[in-house]
Parts: C-alpha cells; sequence; structure tokens
C-alpha cells in the first residue's frame, strides 16, 4: 500500500522525524484562514500518488492569505499529467507548509534487499533529485549499508553512513537519530520502501523530511488496522480493488493490453500462460490467478472480471489439475458459464490431471475447446482471438 | 541421494488437525513421507486418523519422536513464531507452506534462526521422489531419477516436471522455494546442495521476473558447477513493468528483476533458457547427450 506524503509525514512524526509545520487541507477557505493566521512564505503541494507532480505543475508558492486561496482553488480539482502517469490524476486534497531556506539537501531511504534478506539503508548527499538518475550516472554517491535485523540499528550506522556520504557537517548531529527514527518505522510499520527526498539541512541549522514517500508491506496491514483503512480513502490501485471485490488475492489480478482472457491456477502457471500466448503470436488481456480448485463460483466471476475488458475476444483458461479431479473442474466451469448473464467468447480449456479425458469430453460437450498441453491452448485461443 | 530430505527423514507437521494441515498429512503419508506427529495446541496427548500423536508443542513433539524435519500450515500472522518455535526445538529443516507472512517478521526470522534451513514461505515443499514429500506438490506425477529441479513457483513446477517425466527424465529432487520477497532458501542455496550431490546429474531452474536470485544462479552455475548441465526457464516474460503478477516477488520494477536481465545472465553462463515449459526436455536431452569423439 502505497502512502501519499501526508500520510506518510504522519507516520514520520510518529516516531519523531521532524517534517515542515503546515497543514493538510481539502479546502481552499482553510488554506486562507490558515494563511491569515500564519503570515509567511508557503508551498501549496498536490497530494497525488503520482511521481513527477512538480513538472506537472502541482506545486505552487503562495505569500499571502489571497494568493494562497487563489492558487489552492486553481489546484484542487485538477487533473495533474505526467510522463509516468498520462491519464492523470486528480488533486483531491493539499498539504500547505513552510517554505524553508535550504542549505543543503540529502536523500535518504531505506528498503528490502531480497537478495541479501536484509534491510538496506541508502545515503547520499545528492538529494532533491530523481536517485535512479544519480544510481545511473554516479553510483558511487550513493553508500549502502545493511543492516542485520537480529541487532537492529544503532547510531554508529547513520555516523558511518553520514561520513561516508560526505554529508555537510550541519547534518551530523540530527542525522543517526532520523534515520534511527526511520529504521524504527521501516520495522515497526511494515515498509518495503521508506524514503525522505530531500531531508532538507535548513540555513537555520535544522534537519527536516520535505518530502516523504513511504509504501508498506501489505501483508503486515493487519498489524495496523487503523492505517489499512487509509487506503480507502486513497485512490486505490483498480486492479487489486477488482480481485478483491470478487474474492481473490489482490495481486491476483492484472490488467494487461491484449485481447485474450487468461485464467490459470497458480501465479508462475498464470505467468507462463501469458508467454505461452505471446510465443503463439498473440498477446494476454490479463493475468489471473483463480488458485488451487478453480471452485464453480470463482471461476464465473473471474471470467466475468475478464471479460469486461471489452478488447477481450477470446479466453483461455489453464488448470494444471495437480490434486484436483480433472472431470470436476469441467463441469465446474460448464456450470459456471452456462447462464446468460456472462459475455460470450471462444473459450479454451486446458486440463491435466486425474479425469482429464473426462472432464474434456464434458467441455467438448458444452461447445467449448478442450485441450490437452499449454502449448496447444495458446495456439487456439490465439486463432479464436483473429477469427479463424 | 537426494537433497534435504530422504527416506529416512523424520518430520512433524505444525497445524496437523487444521483443514490444510490434515489434508496434506494424510497425501504425504500415502506417499510414504515419515509423518512421526503434528502440533496443534490444546490437542496433545490426541492422535489423528491415522494414528500419529498430537502435540501441544514443536518441543514436546520433538522430544517424543526425534523430528529433524517440519511443514508449516499455519496462518500468516502465526508464521514467524512458529518459525522461531521449530527453530528452538531444534528442527533442522522447516517448510513453510504459508503465504503472505509479513515480510519483516521473515528479515527477523532469516536473521535469528541460522542453522535451520526454511524453505519458503509461500512454497508447494520438497520432494525427493520416491523416498519422501514435505510439501503439497501432486506426488504422481513426480519419478524417481537425476534431474535437480528448482522453482519459484508451484504449478509451474508441475507443468515442467510433468513434461520431464513424459520425456523420461526422473527427478533427485524437487524444491519449490516459493513466491515470497524475503523467502528462506535461494537458488543458490539449493545450487550448492545439488552441486555435492552425486545423484543429481542435471539441472532445471525456472525462475520468474523480479529479483535478482536468477542473476545469482547465473553466476553460481558459471563458477561451481560446470560438470552438469542446467536448463533454465524465466516465467513472466511478457509482463509489463510495475505490474504484481500474483507472486508478491514478481514485479518488475526500475531496471531490476527484468527478464532481459535474467535471460542475458544465464546465456552468459553457457545456460540455455527455454521459451516455454515444453522445450526443456527437449534442451535437457541436447545437453546431456554424449559428445562424439
Amino acid at each position: 500500500m502505497k502512502l501519499m506524503e501526508y500520510q506518510g509525514k504522519d507516520l514520520f512524526r510518529r516516531v519523531g522525524i521532524p517534517t515542515p509545520n503546515g497543514v493538510y487541507t481539502t479546502d481552499a477557505g482553510d488554506v486562507k484562514a490558515y494563511l491569515t493566521e500564519h503570515p509567511g512564505s508557503w508551498v501549496l503541494k498536490s497530494q497525488v500518488m503520482m511521481g513527477g507532480r512538480g513538472k506537472a505543475g502541482g506545486i505552487k508558492f503562495a505569500d499571502d492569505a489571497q494568493q494562497g486561496e487563489t492558487l489552492a482553488r486553481e489546484l484542487l480539482g485538477k487533473v495533474l499529467k505526467s510522463v509516468q502517469n498520462p491519464d492523470g490524476e486528480e488533486v483531491k486534497s493539499l498539504l500547505v507548509e513552510e517554505k524553508v531556506d535550504i542549505a543543503s539537501e540529502a536523500y535518504v531511504s531505506i528498503t528490502i534487499d531480497r537478495a541479501a534478506k536484509k534491510p538496506v539503508v541508502m545515503v547520499s548527499r545528492f538529494g532533491g533529485m530523481d536517485v535512479e538518475e544519480v544510481a545511473e550516472k554516479n553510483p558511487d554517491d550513493i553508500k549502502k549499508y545493511w543492516v542485520d535485523a537480529s541487532i537492529g540499528y544503532s547510531p554508529y550506522i547513520g555516523r558511518r553512513l553520514a561520513f561516508a556520504a560526505e554529508l555537510p557537517a550541519g547534518y551530523r548531529k540530527g542525522f543517526p537519530a532520523i534515520l534511527g527514527a526511520l529504521y524504527t518505522l521501516f520495522m515497526d510499520y511494515g515498509a518495503n520502501l521508506v524514503e525522505i527526498n530531500p531531508l532538507v539541512l535548513t540555513k537555520d541549522g535544522r534537519v527536516i523530511a520535505s518530502d516523504a514517500k513511504v509504501e508498506l508491506d501489505d501483508n503486515g496491514l493487519y498489524k495496523h488496522p487503523e492505517i489499512a483503512q487509509w487506503n480507502s480513502e486513497s485512490p486505490a490501485d483498480e486492479d487489486q480493488a477488482a480481485a478483491v471485490a470478487i474474492g481473490l488475492g489482490m495481486s491476483n489480478y492484472a490488467k494487461l493490453g491484449g485481447t485474450i482472457g487468461v485464467i490459470a491456477n497458480g501465479a508462475g502457471l498464470g505467468m507462463g500462460t501469458m508467454d505461452a500466448i505471446r510465443s503463439a503470436g498473440g498477446e494476454a488481456a490479463n493475468f489471473l490467478d483463480i488458485g488451487g480448485g478453480a471452485q464453480a463460483d470463482l471461476v464465473k466471476k473471474s471470467y466475468n472480471l475478464v471479460t469486461s475488458d471489452p478488447r477481450v475476444n477470446a479466453m483461455f483458461i489453464n488448470i494444471f489439475g495437480g490434486i484436483t479431479r480433472g472431470d470436476q473442474v469441467a463441469r465446474g466451469i460448464v456450470e459456471a458459464l452456462a447462464g446468460d448473464d456472462v459475455r460470450k467468447v471462444p473459450l479454451v480449456v486446458r486440463l491435466t490431471g486425474t479425469n482429464a479425458e473426462e472432464g474434456r469430453r464434458i467441455l467438448d460437450a458444452a461447445g467449448f475447446v478442450p485441450v490437452e498441453t499449454m502449448d496447444e491452448g495458446a495456439a487456439r485461443a490465439v486463432a479464436l482471438a483473429n477469427g479463424r | 541421494m537426494s537433497i534435504y530430505l530422504d527416506k529416512n527423514s523424520k518430520v512433524i507437521v505444525q497445524g496437523i488437525t487444521g483443514r490444510e494441515g490434515a489434508f496434506h498429512t494424510q497425501r504425504m503419508l500415502a506417499y510414504g513421507t515419515q509423518i512421526v506427529g503434528g502440533v496443534t495446541p490444546g490437542k496433545g496427548g490426541t492422535t489423528i486418523e491415522t494414528g500419529q500423536p498430537v502435540f501441544d508443542t514443536v518441543k514436546d513433539a520433538v522430544d517424543a519422536t526425534g523430528a529433524t524435519h517440519s511443514i508449516l500450515f499455519v496462518p500468516p500472522f502465526a508464521g514467524a513464531d512458529a518459525l522461531w518455535e521449530a527453530y528452538d526445538a531444534g528442527i533442522t529443516l522447516a517448510v513453510c507452506i504459508t503465504e503472505g507472512i509479513p515480510a519483516h517478521d521473515m528479515l527477523r526470522v532469516v536473521a535469528t534462526t541460522s542453522g535451520m534451513r526454511i524453505i519458503g514461505g509461500n512454497c508447494p515443499g520438497v520432494i525427493s521422489p520416491g523416498k519422501s514429500l514435505v510439501g503439497i506438490m501432486p506426488g504422481h506425477i513426480f519419478k524417481e531419477g537425476n534431474v535437480g529441479m528448482i522453482s519459484r513457483s508451484g504449478t509451474l513446477t508441475y507443468e515442467i516436471v510433468d513434461g520431464l517425466t513424459r520425456a523420461g527424465f526422473g527427478q533427485s529432487t524437487c524444491v519449490g522455494i516459493g513466491g515470497d520477497p524475503i523467502i528462506g532458501t535461494t537458488f543458490v542455496d539449493c545450487l550448492r546442495a545439488f552441486a555435492n550431490d552425486p545423484e543429481t546429474t542435471a539441472l532445471v531452474v525456472a525462475g520468474e521476473i523480479g529479483g535478482s536470485d536468477e542473476e545469482d544462479a547465473a553466476a553460481f552455475i558459471q563458477a561451481h558447477i560446470p560438470d552438469k548441465p542446467v536448463v533454465a526457464f524465466i516465467g513472466g516474460r511478457s509482463a509489463p513493468k510495475g505490474k504484481r503478477l500474483g507472486h508478491a516477488g514478481a514485479i518488475i520494477s526500475g531496471n531490476t528483476g527484468t527478464p532481459e536481465s535474467k535471460v542475458k545472465a544465464f546465456a552468459d553462463a553457457g545456460v540455455p533458457v527455454a521459451d516455454r515449459p515444453s522445450d526443456i526436455p527437449r534442451l535437457l536431452a541436447e545437453r546431456l547427450k554424449p559428445i562424439p569423439a
């Protein structure tokens, strides 16, 4: 679950990472009232999930209350578009923050190194820019440290990284504690990624998290039920929402660009099926892992989800019957798709396992195309999608 | 021989009276696995239908049975606790079927259980065909033989194994390492074990997009396994960037985890990458063909 900046900063404050003074709002009137009460220079930051919001015009500066209100009205409801997000995303809320005088900008993040099975901390003195660009052009400017999770964080790690990355002297006092707090957040809230870019050193000597990027592990969200609720207030991934709505795991469905619908039992087989379709000259319209068993009700819901994409003009159901019986799966499919409440597209079903032959006879009798192997199924599906 | 388990491995089931645990316990027993008991807190002192004793704690089970292996059918929130309990009781190999254990729980577990091999989570288990099955794989598609097989997925493993068996290639051991982001045993761990197993004369590595496990495997094969032919497969090669496909680990982000990088790594190591699972037996046969003098 990705968090928006204001949500990430909420977590930052809980663990003691300093953030700029400011207010979060969905209303331009609030901006005027706040700026009237707190005169000075302020930044209005659009709260969106997409990257590149600055370039898309989502960040504005205001020096008085009237200007603040005008800019807030302009931003709220605006659809921001960027290279990463050509469809655009509507601005529904703003974070209004003090404009800080920047002396220096650093980068700091913690993520999971899957290969090392350890949290990895990354620090660079080049903050405020695209870190992937820094990593590509000057990899030596990013210093890394792999934390032993059995020991956890200790301030020497922060000191060592600050010296190695040559952070300006002004950071030295505050940095180890801030990194410690970030590690606490990373472990206690179960984050796949916590990133501060930039971590600002102000001209008056404060160290402040000017931005917040936090992505939480969905599997750990049950430990923080109140944060799991945040998801419903922010734009969730459409595919995930669709999967959960029919009772699948949230990453078991993904819409792709092709014309051939895919339903498979198992993630690996689902990916293999997409690949087989491409090998046969077609493109999968989606990825869908229906899990074990392939029960009739779930087959129907999955079929309807996949065919809700108007581009889908053929379907390939690929079931490797390990433990499940082929005839049961076949009956389930026939039963599920018997009614008039499904959009009929040519359907190829691959069945193996116990009683697979009987299963294929049942499918054949129902007017579907039964096949024995994945390659054959992919070829038939591609041919049917092309109207042959 | 085989790796990780053989005929004599004594196995307990953590969660033996749960729906999944009970079902797969019977399947494993039918396959010939030495299931010597199981654990369900509160049901200690009872037995299951086939007579195996149930214990309240893993320690009780190990003390009474001498089990060295455990297979876990527990809910995700209890995964870390169950793995630590197994470790504390002296279990040396734990197969974690559970999907969706929080990644940060697993980070802590793998950092604190050195000496215990963990397979998974989110894995189909381990099978040494004809000897023992500690997992949820359909035993009948496997056949005793000399091909070592490692895979990240469940059903794709079955797809490939089915093809191998039909083509006459039996297997020494098949390990499903699991699809979660933090797993106990990597491809390289398995390769190291297979490299030292004289019965394993060829290998199949079935990876998928995401992470860098396949690249690491390719480098290891090049450096340490000069004498055993290897064929690889990469699932999800047609996947677009940034889409998470079923396995939490299967996502291409930035320039890491791409199929191009994985295919290139294997090619550089002299390992052919099959375009389709059905090509694997043919590629294996070609590599196993004696080179004419």
